[in-house]
């Protein structure tokens, strides 16, 4: 089969291991997410999602284990790996005193594109912010915040995206536009890894589910796989579809206290 | 690799010169306080206190741009505190661009925003009176002194503008630095200060630059002060730099 050369999976991790000081927070993460695919990362607030996003952009380095994204090892092709990638970060990261426009020309002139202004343009206008365009982005709202931040992270095409908790604090309306950009992106073949708390946006949104906690991935696989895990007594009293909701409690354990919605 | 580091840091310098030309008003801050010293040692304290030179605004104004440039700083402490705080240093990290770049954007904004301040605060001075006979050269050596010490307190700006947990704790250690002029030769000549007083005055930087500040205006011999005086920026420069990248490798792992 040639398919397996080109099968190679964009994001490869393995026994990921990752202490800040004396707070161990991942031990052994192992996952895969194939080309073009939208990955979730599933864990409640402090699971390390954010720990294993930084580890894969660059930022951090894991203790032990390895990762590869696009193929480069992100230790020892760390210049290959930052070509290759985009980070949308858990808080937008975007310039508050530049306008939308400049920010989307820095990224295009640091990324050294040609015809930055151009690119601003169109990205401007797939998310729909070409009438705020020229306002400072202080000025913003957090939905308008948050697609011109992901709309930052498209510049250039990268082959791989990392969004950290793309619509925490978001309204729903809001949430709903980020939804749809993140669709987008998959259908034009770039391979999404998203980390979320909410169950709902994985559902939604992925392809494959990961599930992350006590510092390890404690099961992966399509929605409808995950739903077979759940206990089948359970699934005979649900009187509808059980929710992926039912499969993370009834994986992870009930919590005493649970977060108001 | 050095192109790209030069293209990196022209481009990333051009965004943070737009957030000083969009917030002036930082200039404006950071220059009205020496301009208010300035206004009440002269025509308040002015009169009681009897300098050498003859016209008190030409004794002054060197003191008075090192306190301008002290208190700049802070702001480039705050500025590189809320690049940290936003993420949007996490956005620059995670690209295929020169880290280094980065950093070094902040520091020459710093440069500009602090030439910018000195230029209004001579210029009010001058406005108050003060006269001097330097040529253009000797102007150049002032604002390559006045230059070099920005560089050096902008380095040590860095550490805490990195490392601060709050956006006080990255411009409050520029406050010590404002007053560290007043233990000088700025205001009054050290020989008239008490034994220990005048020990820590007359060894410390400020005294030393603007003796050598103050001998170029006044078209005297500078004498020793320079070496002294470039010997602290320098050293000051090459220790903050040095711990200002060591704190920034390991902030960025
Ligand atoms: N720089 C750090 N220093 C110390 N502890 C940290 C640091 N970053 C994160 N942590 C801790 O590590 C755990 C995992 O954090 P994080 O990866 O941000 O989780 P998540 O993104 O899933 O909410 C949390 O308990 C957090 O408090
Ligand atoms: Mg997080």
């Amino acid at each position: 089969m040639t398919a397996a050369a080109t099968a190679e999976p964009a994001i490869r991790v393995e026994g990921l291991d990752k202490s800040y000081k004396t707070l161990h927070v991942l031990r052994g993460v192992d996952f895969e997410v194939a080309r073009g695919s939208i990955f979730a990362l599933l864990g409640a607030n402090g699971a390390g999602k954010t720990t294993i996003i930084k580890i894969l952009s660059t930022l951090l380095r894991a203790d032990a284990g390895s990762a590869s994204v696009n193929g480069f090892d992100v230790v020892a092709r760390a210049a290959d790996v930052r070509e290759s990638i985009s980070l949308t970060g858990q808080f937008a990261a975007v310039d508050e005193i530049l306008t939308g426009r400049e920010n989307l020309v820095l990224v295009a002139r640091l990324r050294h594109l040609t015809g930055a202004g151009a690119i601003a343009d169109e990205l401007l206008e797939r998310f729909s912010l070409s009438d705020a365009a020229t306002r400072r982005v202080s000025e913003y709202s957090g939905g308008m915040r948050r697609r011109l931040d992901i709309a930052m992270s498209l510049v250039g095409d990268p082959r791989v995206i990392f969004l950290d908790e793309p619509t925490t604090g978001l309204d729903p309306q809001a949430r709903l536009e980020v939804w749809r950009a993140v669709r987008d992106l998959a259908g034009r073949g770039t391979t999404v890894l998203l980390t979320t708390q909410n169950l709902d946006e994985a559902e939604a949104l992925a392809d494959r589910i990961a599930i992350l906690h006590g510092g390890r991935i404690i099961v992966s696989g399509t929605l409808a796989e995950l739903k077979k895990l759940l206990p089948p007594a359970t699934v005979e009293y649900a009187e509808k579809q059980p929710t992926l909701e039912d499969v993370f409690l009834a994986l992870v354990g009930e919590e005493p206290r649970k977060e108001p919605r | 690799m050095t192109t790209q580091f030069f293209g990196d840091t022209a481009i990333l310098l051009g965004r943070s010169l737009r957030h000083i030309t969009r917030s002036l008003d930082t200039i404006i801050t950071t220059a009205v306080t020496p301009i208010a010293m300035m206004l009440l040692f002269v025509y308040v304290f002015g009169g009681a206190i009897s300098a050498s030179s003859d016209s008190y605004v030409n004794y002054l104004l060197p003191g008075i741009l090192i306190i301008t440039i002290a208190s700049g700083i802070s702001y480039t402490g705050f500025r590189l505190f809320l690049d940290m705080k936003s993420g949007i240093f996490e956005r620059f990290h995670s690209m295929p661009i020169a880290r280094s770049s980065v950093l070094w954007a902040h520091v020459l904004t710093s440069l500009v925003a602090n030439l910018i301040s000195l230029f209004v605060v001579v210029l009010v001075a001058l406005l108050m009176g003060f006269r001097s006979g330097a040529g253009v050269l000797a102007w150049l050596a002032v604002v390559g002194i006045l230059g070099l010490f920005t560089l050096a307190l902008t380095w040590l700006a860095v550490i805490p503008g990195l490392t601060a947990k709050t956006a006080d704790g990255a411009s409050a250690f520029a406050y010590p630095l404002v007053f560290l002029p007043f233990i000088s030769s700025a205001f009054v000549p050290t020989d008239t200060m008490p034994g220990p007083v005048r020990a820590f005055a007359e060894h410390q930087p400020v005294t030393s630059i603007v003796d050598a500040i103050r001998a170029i205006f006044a078209q005297q011999a500078v004498g020793t002060d320079i070496w002294i005086a470039l010997a602290w920026c320098v050293g000051i420069l090459v220790v903050a730099y040095v711990v200002a990248m060591i704190t920034y490798r390991r902030k960025t792992a």
